[in-house]
């Protein structure tokens, strides 16, 4: 059986090891991400949840999905 | 002709109506349900929140959007916790992604002790993002200059301390608000550092258009009990600036007739 290749991402500050060729709509996906709350940046530019399926993530990429919280 | 004032006194950010010219902050609360509770309490129909990272390990965590309803009460995002403006551009920009908010408060902070506005960093802020077609309602400090400088940069509401954020001093210099009042038509909403009710009542009756409470409230020995106390200290405080207080005496003036007296 073929090997899945794996690449290192951060995910909201954290380092996680991801499948290599994953879009970014299969990794939010996976998370299960509620994704009318929230919104996604990549490599500190904001996603067009609509184009997420054609986004690949590739390694050393930086993803931060927010939302909102209590605050004043 | 007080009561017409009255019924035609609407309170308008960007063109938009609210009921409540109490603002509340959702922060710091014990649970979502109490700070839920305490909105519905207050008669707020406008409420800061913050952006912050999805906690990815525990989403069971509860939503801030699964408590209170962001069709029947407006967000306010905020960019409390920004040191700088890049930060909050970033943040806003996130925000507007969320749900498509353009109405925002702007907070770049200085300091992290006292946590003062950085202001020249807020009124680069506030040109970019009024550029970008951002409604900005900024925080401000108390300062008649740069509350011009924030209007002239596009700001849609000036947003002045009473005192540090979360200090409860209430209103420290009632000068510069009256003066920041008499320069603007643009809505004015004393943001940060009250303490109890009759600090509402106070910035109402300098003739500010609302007030932005978050700590007087959430951290009040009972805060469901304090959120009923400022939406009536607030509506108190509007009431009585429009119906126009007495001229100030040193002397006593009797209140009962001198004629007739036995």
């Amino acid at each position: 059986m073929k090997k899945i290749k794996k690449i290192k991402i951060r995910l909201n500050g954290k380092l996680k090891s991801v499948n290599k060729n994953i879009s970014l709509l299969e990794l939010t996906n996976n998370i299960k991400i509620p994704f009318k709350k929230v919104a996604i940046e990549l490599n500190q530019v904001i996603v067009d949840k609509k184009k997420m399926s054609k986004i690949i993530i590739k390694n050393n990429d930086r993803i931060e999905i927010v939302h909102f919280i209590g605050g004043g | 002709m007080e009561a017409d004032k009255l019924k035609k006194d609407n309170f308008i950010i960007a063109k938009k109506k609210f009921k409540s010219r109490l603002i509340v902050g959702t922060g710091k609360y014990r649970s979502m349900t109490e700070c839920a509770k305490a909105i519905k309490v207050s008669g707020a129909d406008m409420v800061t929140v913050a952006v912050r990272r999805v906690n990815i390990s525990d989403k069971k965590k509860p939503l801030l959007m699964d408590f209170i309803d962001p069709k029947k009460i407006t967000y306010l995002p905020n960019t409390a916790g920004c040191f700088s403006s890049s930060e909050a551009l970033r943040t806003l920009r996130l925000a507007r992604e969320i749900g498509g908010w353009k109405l925002v408060k702007l907070e770049v902070l200085g300091d992290k002790k006292n946590l003062f506005p950085e202001m020249i960093e807020t009124l680069k802020s506030t040109e970019v993002l009024t550029k970008e077609g951002f409604k900005v309602m900024v925080y401000c400090n108390d300062d008649p200059l740069m509350a011009k400088r924030l209007e002239n940069a596009g700001a849609c509401a000036i947003m002045p301390l009473a005192a540090p954020i979360g200090s409860g001093l209430g209103i420290q210099n009632k000068i510069n608000i009256e003066i920041i009042r008499s320069q603007t038509k643009l809505p004015l909403i004393i943001d940060a550092g009250l303490g109890q009710a009759s600090d509402a009542t106070i910035a109402m009756e300098l003739g500010c258009d609302g007030v932005l409470v978050n700590t007087a409230i959430a951290k009040a020995k009972n805060p469901f009990t304090m959120a009923n106390a400022f939406k009536n200290a607030v509506i108190a405080g509007r009431q009585s600036f429009i119906a126009g207080r007495i001229n100030k005496t040193i002397l006593g003036k009797a209140s009962s007739p001198v004629k007739g007296i036995i």
